[in-house]
């Protein structure tokens, strides 16, 4: 029993991993109905920037933190711009196979530029100290990490529901032309979308250096696609669909982690994703709307 | 020269041409003219075509997005080590075993994903090529992750020009054909093809299949080549390697496809040294061609009859 | 005889009810109308009779036989053939070869043999090719048979529609909105086009369209659809002065 508690609460905090990442996907493609393959790769980016700031500047983890969400929301800013702004009128395959091409690009760009080894967190960025509650190990980086998502999440829901931009967000995904008729300027909304997920993903890369200690480029795979999976599970473009698929992988992940064959860790992702796909691929919390004929 | 005359005339040329070709490499590669060097991008580039052609009738023609092509292609290649290392078998049932495999397997795999909307479709691939990849890694009578290795060298020159001339045949001829029209109606519109009486589900699954098995063959003469096969050689980068060649060439077109496949492979000998750089170029090339020119080198024009004549000044 | 009887057919989208109880009949040969006003639900039922949208109630009866259920290609097979509200043409191929895939589901040869090129395949592509030219000679398109569909101009196109249809050899022809977007020269050829087709082709059409002028001159009879629901039915002199199709269009008189 113990063990199972256990166990849920180190799925928590890879949840609120998934979660943040989830929630960059989600929100691209409910405003442009783009799987935006390279989120995994800014993560990755933000992993590194963090890194960087530790090791050079010699910063704490939360200035780390913030330096990578400004440095990815511009990135994020950057490629829907150059790479997937030009294809706004095109068919979605097209936009999908140039987001696999803007993947690769992070990936070798950054082996090109920095090695393809990998880097280790210093300890003194974050000394971990593990705290004994109720028979439970629980260590201050699980605290960290799954605080910072929480509240990242929170201002999120914020910005979403009490700002102009949150407006202008939720308009433009749910009719693009009736928003530009409103006088909403959809390029710069979709900027400022690209801009949010693209930090929230960041600080997940930095959460993930912390809780794993070491980064390498091409780390944005494997989390990229289990959010992914988090994100249509939750219903893609669905935003508190993502927070609940991304908590519902990091607990599923860790379940068979820890009791199953750790093998098919990475399979189960796959898995439940063929599943979704065939049963409901809506996801949880969507609703089918059809094509206009 | 009247019509069917000028026809007849015309196929003799290019059976000329082909036997050839043929020919002219044999006689290198028996002579040692053409080097080990030569010889291992020769195969290389066969097996890219076959790969290119059959990704380019899924994604091309029909207009669906499949990102797990590798994945038949492991599928190809281990059926066919397996016939032919572990259970003795000749080589041609080797082939012929990894085409059925691997057009069952897109049978399987495509009856239940064809229904996907495009986008939903592509992730829907990519994820079953990596169970396919992840399969094989933990299927001990093929030895998990270490693969199987020592295969004997049955791939040569005669098998793979064959190959390659079936393939692109069977496509061309397909794709020429009404049913080749229902293929592409399926890309054009595909509500519009379903309500002027065409099935398409059924060509989507005929087009996966035909290219799956393709790809199985293009496996199955990979490893009878390079004596190891493991399932980390057939993951996602791999039909990513393939995406490139089908994007360059041209969605549409299998001329367009076969050039870009001879391109890739020039390209990737040349940066063997680099292979970051090679990832670097190959992701520009798919952004660069997707916003600046998406229908590719060929759009979905082909090498065809008629481009010879207007080249050649043809008679009318 | 018969050709096509829709019984309390209901379509709703999400708590919207798009069609309700919808009842019409139709006989062989028969030129009927569809119209009402934007919105009303029209072109919903086109796409429940061609098998695009699945009912949530109610029979589709065509020469006997349910139509709810089959997918549209099957029905399309079956003889109901249509066009679109917004042109839906294989844009990146020929007017020809938008033609010959209507002529598809009588292909006279199999898979193999088109890859094969057997002596059945060399028939069978002449036949297809000698049946879609014949087909855009009826709509004098055929001097542009080469041309790319999206570059003919607008007129050409919903020819080009029509002719596609017609190419499926249908028992029912469903034509959604065929003058939109036409001048009163290019509508008075169209309405002479469809009587022709009607003539020639011996089938009966079912219309949907905004253009008084032609729904009073071709059709031989009227339904009116207000909110997904039938509100008139009968001869076009008796809808013309119906007081709820005039209410409907036009809104209620102001005393």
């Amino acid at each position: 029993m113990l063990e199972l508690i256990q166990q849920l609460v180190n799925g928590l905090s890879l949840g609120a991993i998934y979660a943040l990442i989830a929630l960059g996907y989600t929100m691209v493609y409910g405003i442009i109905k783009l799987i935006n393959f390279a989120h995994g790769d800014v993560m990755m980016v933000g992993a590194f920037v963090g890194f960087f700031t530790v090791t050079i500047l010699g910063t704490n983890i939360f200035v780390a933190m913030l330096a990578a969400m400004l440095v990815c929301a511009i990135l994020g800013i950057i490629i829907d711009r150059v790479a997937y702004r030009p294809l706004r009128n095109s068919s979605r395959i097209a936009s999908l196979i140039t987001a696999i091409g803007v993947s690769f690009l992070l990936e070798y760009l950054t082996i090109f530029l920095i090695g393809p080894n990998q880097k280790v967190f210093p300890e003194a960025a974050f000394t971990v100290k593990a705290y004994h509650v109720a028979g439970l190990s629980i260590l201050n980086k699980d605290v960290f990490v799954f605080v910072s998502a929480v509240a990242l999440m929170l201002i999120l829901q914020y910005i979403i529901k009490y700002t102009k931009t949150g407006k202008a967000m939720r308009a433009v995904s749910l009719d693009m032309e009736a928003a530009v008729l409103m006088g909403i300027s959809v390029d710069k909304t979709i900027s400022i979308t690209f801009a949010i997920g693209s930090a929230l993903a960041a600080a997940a890369g930095v959460m993930v250096g912390v809780y794993y200690n070491t980064i390498n480029p091409l780390m944005g795979i494997i989390p990229g696609l289990k959010a992914f999976v988090a994100a249509v599970l939750g219903g893609i473009g669905i935003i508190p669909g993502a927070m609940v698929g991304g908590f519902v992988m990091g607990l599923l992940e860790t379940m068979v982690s820890g009791y199953g064959n750790s093998l098919y860790r990475d399979a189960v992702a796959f898995g439940v994703l063929i599943l979704i796909l065939l049963i409901k691929p809506t996801g949880l919390f969507g609703r089918d709307t059809g094509e206009k004929v | 020269m009247d019509k069917v005359k000028q026809n007849w005339v015309r196929f003799l040329l290019e059976i000329a041409l082909l036997v050839g070709l043929f020919t002219l490499i044999q006689y290198g590669i028996t002579t040692r003219i053409l080097n080990q060097y030569f010889q291992i991008n020769l195969t290389s580039m066969c097996i890219n075509i076959i790969l290119a052609v059959s990704l380019n009738l899924i994604n091309g023609f029909t207009g669906q997005l499949s990102l797990g092509h590798a994945g038949f292609m492991a599928v190809g290649a281990y059926t066919a080590v397996v016939l032919t290392t572990k259970l003795d078998y000749p080589f041609v049932v080797g082939l012929a075993g990894a085409c059925m495999a691997a057009g069952t397997a897109g049978f399987v795999i495509g009856v239940p994903t064809l229904r996907l909307r495009g986008d939903y479709l592509a992730i829907a691939t990519l994820a079953l090529g990596e169970i396919i990849r992840v399969t094989l890694q933990n299927i001990d009578y093929v030895n998990g992750p270490a693969g199987i290795s020592g295969i004997h060298k049955l791939t040569n020159w005669p098998w793979l020009f064959s190959a390659v001339v079936l393939t692109v045949l069977v496509v061309v001829n397909l794709v020429n054909s009404s049913y080749g029209r229902a293929i592409i109606s399926v890309r054009e519109d595909e509500i519009a093809a379903e309500l002027m009486g065409i099935n398409t589900t059924k060509y989507k699954v005929v087009a996966f299949v035909i290219g799956a098995a393709f790809a199985g063959l293009a496996g199955a003469l990979y490893g009878h080549y390079f004596y190891i096969i493991k399932p980390e050689t057939f993951n996602f980068m791999k039909s990513f390697d393939i995406l490139v060649m089908v994007v360059l060439g041209g969605l549409g077109s299998t001329t367009g496809a076969i050039i870009a496949a001879v391109f890739i492979t020039v390209l990737t000998a040349v940066l063997q040294s680099f292979p970051e750089i090679r990832m670097i170029l190959y992701a520009l090339i798919l952004i660069v061609v997707m916003i600046y020119r998406p229908q590719g080198l060929m759009g979905n024009k082909e090498f065809s009859r008629q481009t010879l004549n207007r080249i050649w000044g043809g008679r009318k | 005889m018969i050709l096509l009887d829709i019984s309390k057919l209901s379509k709703s989208f999400g708590g919207l009810s798009a069609v309700l109880n919808f009842n019409i009949h139709m006989d062989e040969h028969e030129l009927v109308g569809l119209i009402g006003p934007n919105g009303a639900g029209k072109t919903t039922v086109f796409n429940l009779i061609t098998g695009v949208y699945k009912p949530d109630q109610g029979q589709i009866m065509f020469q006997g036989q349910n139509l709810v259920g089959m997918s549209p290609h099957n029905i399309c097979v079956r003889g109901v053939a249509r066009t679109f509200q917004n042109i839906r043409l294989f844009n990146d191929l020929s007017v020809l070869d938008n033609v010959k895939i209507a002529c598809h589901k009588q292909v006279r040869y199999g898979l193999l043999g088109a890859i094969l090129r057997t002596p059945a395949f060399f028939k069978g592509e002449a036949e297809i090719e000698a049946e879609a030219l014949k087909f855009l000679q009826v709509f004098k398109l055929e001097n542009k048979k080469d041309e790319l569909a999206k570059n003919l101009p607008y007129g050409e196109q919903r020819r080009l529609e029509i002719s596609r249809a017609l190419a499926t050899h249908p028992t029912l022809l469903i034509l959604d909105e065929p003058a939109a977007g036409m001048n009163p020269n290019e509508t008075k050829e169209l309405m002479q086009l469809i009587e022709m087709v009607r003539k020639e082709f011996n089938l009966a059409i079912l219309l949907i369209e905004h253009d008084m002028s032609l729904v009073m001159g071709v059709c031989e009879r009227i339904y009116v659809l207000d909110y997904g629901q039938i509100i008139a039915e009968g001869l076009p002199e008796e809808i013309r002065n119906n007081k709820q199709v005039i209410e409907a269009y036009l809104g209620e008189e102001v005393d």
